[in-house]
């Protein structure tokens, strides 16, 4: 079974449609990445996965639950706020809270959702997912005394923290200079390769192919094409992915 | 007559204290429930506020403090605040707390809404709730951003107790104008300006004190 199922997802904004059905499935501990151009409906896709957006039809069902059905809208905020604990979510300007060190970024939100509130293990848990992602000397620092690939590490660390069954990317790296872009990437390839199950949206094309082990074009809202990630990217089928990537290649 | 004009003044500068406490007592917290009201998604909560602090913002205070202690008596001939001085003290502040709460609620708006939609999404996929959101990420970074512009209106607030006396509450204006007519001398009145600037000079240094401490981030 999968561990996500995604059926045929639909997203109005003010009369337009962003999203006219999506669907696809992903097995556990596989990374899938998303690529195509702006305005084709990728972050839409990503916000409406972690109920940012509310879709207007569709069905989204992890491991087998049915977390959302558009048919019945779930308006409890407590409900909400358990769906989307399956989600993490790292954004493209990386958000981190500015107030709170490295350390307490990563550890805010399970001190605080924590059932059985275990301090401790929070704390170590929170430092060992810091070290994991090379910051084991940042863990003090404040956001603004952080690079900009320091910051989305710690943004990492801190959607890890939550153990989350699915681990979304919103262009993690668009935010950075090449420079930066290296050292996330490689931190995200060491999850992929320690069978995180991940949702990457990127424009990294060289990365979304070698990271992942399937790939989605979306194009105008819609899947156009979808497979094997290397195959999809060194051998597009479709006429418009290939015009995509021959663009991104000139 | 240096020291009697002194002790007359520091007694009417009590006075002129206990209005200013009271009205940032009441008039904050007022404030950041009326930025939730004009905040409102709900047109019938928010216009209504919006509208409220459109009259209280663009008429003069001084009109205010007339409107609030004669109003009821003449429009509907109610007598809510007696006649004796602590009813024209009670007037007042009510008058000044509903001015400075409406000009306090602009700030908190305008504070609330810069910080970025960005840091609230973080907070919900995090599995936070909306009340926890606000008291563990929003609140500390709208604080920062507002000090400045809440000193501003609270060192205004210092001078503008001394518009009290025009419903004749006791205030530090009023005590020094009494040398007037009592022993036919003005300095006393001009005297009073050094307790108003001793006084913001010390607040000045206060919310100096407080922007630094909150320095640490940005």
């Amino acid at each position: 079974m999968p561990i996500l199922e995604v059926k045929n997802i639909k997203k109005s904004f003010d009369n337009t449609e962003i999203l006219k059905g999506i669907s696809f499935d992903l097995e556990e501990g596989q990374t899938i990445s998303i690529i195509g151009s702006s305005g084709s409906g990728k972050t839409t896709l990503l916000r409406c996965l972690n109920f940012l957006e509310t879709p207007d039809e569709g069905t989204i069902t992890v491991r087998g639950e049915k977390l959302f059905d558009a048919s019945t809208p779930i308006t409890d905020p407590e409900a909400l706020r358990k769906n989307r604990l399956h989600f993490g979510l790292v954004f493209q300007q990386f958000n981190l809270f500015p107030q709170y060190t490295a350390l307490e970024n990563v550890t805010l939100a399970p001190l605080m959702t924590a059932e059985a509130k275990n301090k401790e293990w929070i704390m170590e848990n929170g430092r060992s997912l810091l070290n994991q992602m090379g910051l084991s000397d940042r863990m003090d620092n404040y956001p603004h005394q952080l690079s900009g690939g320091q910051q989305q590490r710690v943004a990492i660390a801190r959607a890890l923290a939550l153990k989350p069954d699915i681990l979304c990317f919103d262009e993690p790296t668009s935010a950075l200079d090449p420079e930066l872009t290296g050292e996330v990437l490689r931190v995200i390839k060491r999850l992929a390769e320690r069978h995180t199950t991940m949702i990457i949206v990127t424009h990294e094309m060289t990365f979304a192919r070698d990271v992942a082990d399937e790939a989605i074009f979306m194009d105008d809202g819609i899947i156009l094409e979808k497979g094997p990630a290397k195959e999809l990217i060194n051998n597009p089928k479709e006429e418009r992915t290939k015009q995509f990537l021959s663009r991104l290649n000139s | 007559m240096f020291w009697t004009v002194t002790l007359s003044l520091l007694e009417g500068f009590l006075g002129t204290i206990k209005l200013f406490v009271l009205t940032l007592l009441f008039s904050l917290p007022l404030g950041l429930l009326i930025s939730f009201g004009s905040m409102s998604k709900t047109a019938v909560i928010k216009y209504p506020i919006r509208f409220i602090i459109w009259i209280i913002r663009g008429t003069p205070l001084m009109l205010q403090l007339l409107i609030i202690y004669y109003g009821p008596g003449i429009f509907l001939g109610l007598n809510v605040w007696g006649s004796n001085t602590s009813g024209r003290f009670l007037a007042a502040l009510v008058a000044f707390v509903i001015n400075y709460a409406c000009y306090f609620s602009e700030i908190y708006r305008g504070g609330i809404q810069s910080i970025p939609v960005g840091q609230y999404e973080a907070g919900q996929v995090l599995g936070m709730s909306k009340s926890q959101i606000f008291r563990k990420i929003i609140l500390l970074q709208v604080i920062k951003r507002i000090v400045p512009p809440i000193s501003n209106e609270v060192i205004t607030l210092v001078k503008d107790t001394s518009l009290a006396r025009v419903i004749a509450v006791y205030e530090i204006i009023w005590n020094g104008q009494a040398f007037i007519k009592s022993s036919g001398i003005i300095w006393p009145l001009f005297y009073t300006g050094a307790f108003y600037l001793i006084f913001s000079g010390l607040l000045t240094l206060l919310f100096g004190y407080i922007e630094k401490k909150l320095s640490y981030f940005r």
